[in-house]
């Protein structure tokens, strides 16, 4: 008897799925023997908006990219522009940056270990988690004001400064989650049935890892050393020894599978926490501000011509943001921004040949994927493969309206 | 047709649904506290059913019709006929001379049958996938489940749950026996989740997977009915493991002299506070602390690990009972 192939169709809208993508998979009986992956659902032209606004707006632009890495890209902002202004944010901004990053990281992490939870079927860890999430999410409100787009990074240094009753909210913090990572471990790293999940699913050798160009926890699991707070330091980084969390340091050996990025979770919040504790210890005087003036800083904006490229660590992985300023007006000319998660989204493929469809949820989240963070253009195909223009796309919408007035008897 | 049957034709039906709803209710929402969230009241499985009735019943275009819809209604009226044959603590089960442990294993099955069926007839791929699971899944716990409805016909010589149910079986059994029907509770443990579909072994509907599987199609009505069989067959096969393993009476336990009318609604209570025991140590314990396993590991479990405890303890038994 031939065997016979279901096409299971999988998003963009599809419950193991938050954000839309398709993956197409022909499965034979319970496993995938072919698998496409289509992206493209959530474009926003967010970079286009960027460019015709003055270089303030578009930081704050720059957060709304991610609902989660709201401090990455930001970061990667600042990096970037203050590369091509020339200018340097002062020492106690350097210190307060990474304090609010690593935070942000910890809450990312254990959000993901709570969403890894969940498309497993384990729900009850996931309130856990997320109930053990709040403790971070109390410190980011007291210090800045909000539990999610911070509005904290200003060109040159930060916005909010931080005081004695922050630095006592954080060190409670920090005695809180070491204890939070010894249960997690315990649930997580020893769980039987976790493991009968995870072990094997997703699995990246490294030569594989290097080829899908994989970055962040992802790669690291996979056994590649790179970080970029540990690659390209800046800020207070280059003070702190920052090393790549691998596998391989913890128990030996890497095989890069989903068990191996929880572990490298795991132990990246711990990570964190020891740069939080540095930072607060040895927080230097002085001002917040190189320019406090946001006047005086569109201003030199405006005069400036160059160029300049920020990368930052964000939980996921490498975000890269290019600008050029051109010196004609106060915002960027050129604003490139590179999300982690299009690197990542290779190795969906190449996981999910072969895998079991039970397996597609933890192959799908163990990269934590960020739609809107990936999608930068969409080219729209006609059905004989011409690509479709805006001009083109703007007439048929118009038709469309006019024949559906026309259908429902409407005029205008 | 006589009063008594017009009784149990009605009564049976309601008292079935209203069980099985309200167990699923506490079922909730103590699951809901065990994971720190408050949780909904108790009467909100009754709110599902009744919003469920009101919505559209849709029918996918390429979906077998007649199986589509039959299917729902074959699967309450299967849980339904499963409530006539369960003991209530001292009352008789209406249909204890028709039938016995064998039929009621055919019983639950239909119902996993009927939705694996309703799934194949709703021609969607997610839907084709949980049924494909649902068979394979029963194909693995039903081996568990008929070795258990052995053993209990070694000890007593008969299938028949009514005789069961009038001595408990613990104090007919020795030593060995009595470390063998241990066994067999372990191993009916196991199967308990597997035949409800619950957590950890809610593969055919894994939500996160094939989202809902085979009730991915279903709607409305035919969802209604599917929520109130799976709600009715929950209280039934508890109530079965109650009458199995733990029958004993109040009368039994603390030598209570009562009788007339007060008598009958004690120990029907006593009897449901069994129920909700084993319900909430039984499901919904196991249900808050697991996460779902393949369909391959699940399958490897049961054929494996949980038939060697079953086989063991029937074995026990037998030497026993020899």
């Amino acid at each position: 008897m031939a065997k016979t192939t279901y096409y299971v169709p999988i998003g963009p809208i599809h419950p193991a799925l938050k954000e839309p993508i398709r993956v197409e998979a022909e499965v034979e009986g319970e496993k995938i023997v072919k698998v496409d992956v289509k992206r493209g659902f959530a474009h926003r032209g967010i970079e286009y908006m960027g460019m015709k606004r003055n270089a303030i707006q578009t930081l704050y632009l720059s957060e709304r990219i991610c609902g989660i890495c709201s401090i990455s890209h930001p970061y990667a902002f600042v990096i970037g522009s203050e590369k091509a202004l020339g200018i340097e944010a002062p020492h106690r901004a350097q210190y307060i940056r990474p304090i609010i990053a690593e935070l942000e990281r910890i809450h990312s992490h254990i959000l993901w270990l709570g969403v890894i939870a969940h498309e497993i079927g384990f729900d009850s860890l996931l309130f856990w988690t997320w109930k053990g999430r709040e403790k971070v999410l109390d410190v980011l409100e007291l210090i800045t004001g909000n539990r999610i787009n911070y509005s904290m990074y200003m060109i040159g240094g930060v916005r909010r400064d931080l005081k004695e009753s922050h630095i006592k909210a954080l060190r409670d913090m920090i005695t809180y989650y070491w204890e939070f990572t010894e249960h997690m471990k315990e649930v997580f790293l020893s769980d039987p049935v976790y493991k009968a999940r995870t072990r094997g699913v997703a699995q990246v050798p490294k030569d594989m890892a290097l080829k899908l160009n994989l970055v962040g926890p992802t790669a690291r699991a996979a056994g590649l050393r790179m970080d970029i707070r540990q690659d390209i330091p800046f800020d207070a980084y280059a003070d702190i020894d920052v090393k790549a969390v691998v596998p391989q340091d913890i128990v030996g050996e890497a095989r890069g599978d989903a068990y191996d990025v929880t572990m490298v979770r795991i132990y990246e919040i711990e990570q964190s926490l020891d740069i939080i504790e540095y930072c607060i210890d040895n927080l230097p005087e002085g001002r917040i501000l190189a320019i406090p003036n946001y006047i005086a800083l569109l201003n030199k904006i405006k005069k400036t011509e160059g160029e300049g490229i920020g990368a930052y660590e964000a939980p996921r992985g490498e975000v890269i943001h290019y600008f050029r300023y051109d010196g004609t007006r106060d915002g960027p000319s050129v604003w490139k921004v590179v999300a982690p998660s299009y690197n990542n989204i290779n190795s969906w493929g190449y996981c999910l040949l072969g895998a079991e469809v039970a397996d597609i949820p933890v192959v799908v989240a163990y990269i934590d994927p960020c739609m809107c963070c990936n999608d930068r253009v969409a080219v729209v195909k006609d059905s004989t493969g011409k690509m479709l223009d805006y001009s083109y796309i703007h007439k048929r919408a118009i038709e469309k309206t006019r024949m559906l007035e026309k259908e429902l008897g409407v005029r205008r | 047709m006589t009063p008594e049957t017009i009784f149990y034709a009605v009564g049976m039906p309601l008292i079935g649904v209203f069980l099985g709803l309200v167990y699923k209710g506490i079922d909730r929402r103590v699951s809901a506290r065990m994971t720190s969230r408050i949780g909904p009241p108790i009467r909100q499985p009754f709110w599902d059913v009744g919003k469920l009735l009101l919505k559209e019943t849709v029918v996918p275009a390429n979906a077998v019709k007649w199986i589509f819809n039959a299917m729902p209604v074959l699967a309450l009226a299967s849980s339904m006929t499963l409530l006539l044959y369960i003991p209530f603590g001292i009352i008789k089960a209406p249909l204890e001379g028709y039938g016995d442990l064998v039929v009621i294993l055919y019983l639950l099955t239909l119902q996993a049958l009927a939705m694996a069926i309703g799934g194949f007839a709703s021609g969607s791929p997610f839907s084709s996938v949980g049924a494909q699971r649902e068979m394979v899944l029963m194909m693995s716990y039903e081996m568990p489940f008929a070795i258990v409805i052995t053993g209990f016909a070694l000890i007593y010589k008969s299938f028949s749950l009514s005789t069961i149910a009038s001595t408990p079986v613990w104090t007919i059994v020795g030593p060995l026996g009595g470390l063998g029907v241990f066994l067999l509770l372990i191993a009916f443990l196991w199967v308990t989740p597997a035949e409800l579909a619950k957590l950890p072994f809610d593969i055919a509907e894994a939500e996160t997977e094939i989202a809902e599987g085979m009730l991915a199609e279903y709607s409305g009505r035919n969802l209604a009915l599917f929520y109130l069989s799976d709600a009715v067959r929950g209280f039934a096969m508890i109530a079965i493991e109650v009458v199995l393993f733990i029958p004993f009476t109040l009368s039994y336990l603390f030598g209570l002299n009562l009788s007339g009318p007060v008598l009958y609604i004690a120990e029907g209570l006593w009897f449901l506070f069994k129920v909700l025991l084993f319900y909430i140590s039984a499901v919904t314990l196991v249900r808050t602390s697991f996460a779902r396993f393949r369909i391959e590991q699940a399958s490897r479990l049961f054929w494996v690990y949980v038939n060697i405890i079953a086989l063991l303890g029937l074995l026990l038994i037998w030497v026993e009972v020899m």
